[in-house]
């Protein structure tokens, strides 16, 4: 058995690996886990990932979780273009910077976009307040801002005239409250136009493949009742 | 040695560690980690040359981002900085903030710790470091973390290996930063802070 990733394009972390790994052409089936039925709650899944998230990745007897960490090992295993992870120590701390960061930081306000606009009331049938939503709005807001004025600046891509981990990173974390119907590059002509460099770098097609679920989003049927209650702890704990 | 300065005043409310290396500024406390073990070229076993050893580092600090970054520094929020500024903490924030801290203790020792000496390994890594600082940050305010969870009291050794005197130098500001508090002594934080403040105390679930 080759190397198997176990996905949901729904997840933000397997968006990017998939992308980096059919970009690349890595070889490797696909396993898909659907978190919407809760698939991740099993304990066959647990024997790959006992965290019980996803991504996970199996290659032969080992194991790994965390998309920081997939994403290192296949760039390595696979020997990719330097510019994903760069030698150059400098280059590569700043990619090490922006992996660090946007765990509590855009991770965080894309998820909770996604899921107070849409998931909480179309999926679960969970209504959110608008004060609520609205912070919610206006962090991801602050974060977009950070994003651009900290890490983009005035360059073609995070860390220099190259795309690396950090853009396919970041790039597929913004998706998600664009697949909310939330108008992220509305007023922000910078990060739009850094959006379609990334798109043109990883190719179109694949970019629109990995973002099809996402984007759909917003026409989940609603949860049966035995669904939700399985997931409701789980997801609650995600968001905090 | 490693980082530096990360427990003055000034960074506790910042909540930056920051590096500058001639021009070159770095910030977030993992990847000035890993710059200084490439740049100083320290030993293998802080972030192992061994590919397998070095992604379950990577694996550990991925869920480290998620469930320990945010939640080992509340206490600290709720009990010294946040009447710095004269904003009470509601209890059912503590208590959550409590539950949540006894479930990420409860996978460090059940997923990371395992049969380890330390974090998926048998010598010190940087994830050690990692969990030590935010683990004492907890401590520092009174927190009992290690009753009743053995393995974590026995990795606890990590701070032998650093040896007592660097431990002292650096924990010393924040473990007495309850007699400071008790005393007064604490620096009233800048107005310009205080927005930044209200926004981190807003985001404690």
């Amino acid at each position: 058995m080759g190397l198997e990733l176990y996905l949901d394009l729904l997840s933000q972390p397997c968006r990017a690996i998939y992308i980096f790994a059919k970009k690349n052409r890595i070889p490797f089936e696909m396993r898909t886990v659907e978190l919407l039925k809760g698939q991740h709650l099993s304990d066959a899944f647990a024997q790959v990932n006992p965290l019980k998230k996803v991504p996970a990745l199996k290659d032969g007897d080992f194991t790994l979780a965390e998309s920081v960490a997939i994403l290192l090992y296949l760039t390595r295993k696979y020997k990719v273009a330097d510019h994903w992870y760069p030698q150059d120590l400098q280059a590569c701390a700043r990619v090490d910077e922006y992996l660090a960061w946007q765990h509590t930081t855009l991770r965080r306000s894309c998820l909770r976009a996604l899921w107070h606009k849409v998931m909480f009331p179309v999926f679960l049938g969970e209504p959110v307040s608008p004060e609520m939503l609205a912070t919610t709005l206006a962090e991801l807001d602050v974060t977009l801002q950070l994003l651009e004025d900290k890490f983009l600046q005035n360059k073609a891509f995070l860390i220099g005239p190259h795309v690396s981990l950090a853009d396919l990173v970041a790039i597929t974390e913004l998706m998600h409250p664009v697949g909310a119907g939330c108008q992220v590059f509305e007023g922000r002509p910078k990060l739009a136009a850094w959006c379609r460099r990334v798109e043109a770098a990883v190719g179109e097609d694949l970019f629109r493949e990995a973002h099809e679920v996402i984007l759909k989003a917003k026409d989940s049927p609603p949860a049966d009742p035995t669904i939700k209650q399985k997931l409701m702890p789980a997801v609650l704990a995600m968001i905090r | 040695h490693l980082v530096s300065g990360e427990f003055s005043q000034f960074n506790i409310l910042q909540k930056v560690s920051t590096l500058k290396d001639g021009d070159f500024v770095l910030t977030e406390s993992t990847a000035i980690l890993i710059y200084l073990s490439f740049k100083y070229q320290t030993a293998d076993h802080w972030y192992s040359s061994e590919l397998w050893a070095r992604f379950h580092a990577h694996k550990y600090l991925g869920w480290h981002a998620d469930c320990i970054r945010d939640t080992f520094g509340v206490p600290l929020w709720t009990q010294v900085l946040a009447p710095l500024i004269g904003v009470h903490v509601t209890e059912e924030k503590v208590e959550r903030n409590r539950a949540t801290t006894d479930r990420a203790l409860q996978w460090l020792e059940d997923k990371f710790l395992g049969g380890w000496a330390f974090l998926n390994s048998q010598q010190v890594t940087l994830a050690d470091l990692m969990v030590l600082e935010e683990l004492v940050q907890s401590v520092a305010l009174g927190c009992d973390l290690f009753e009743g969870q053995l393995k974590l009291a026995a990795w606890r050794d990590v701070e032998a290996f650093l040896g007592t005197d660097l431990c002292q130098e650096t924990h010393g500001p924040i473990l007495n930063i309850l007699e400071q508090t008790a005393n007064k002594t604490v620096l009233q934080p800048p107005p310009e802070l205080s927005l930044y403040m209200l926004f981190y105390i807003s985001r404690i679930p």
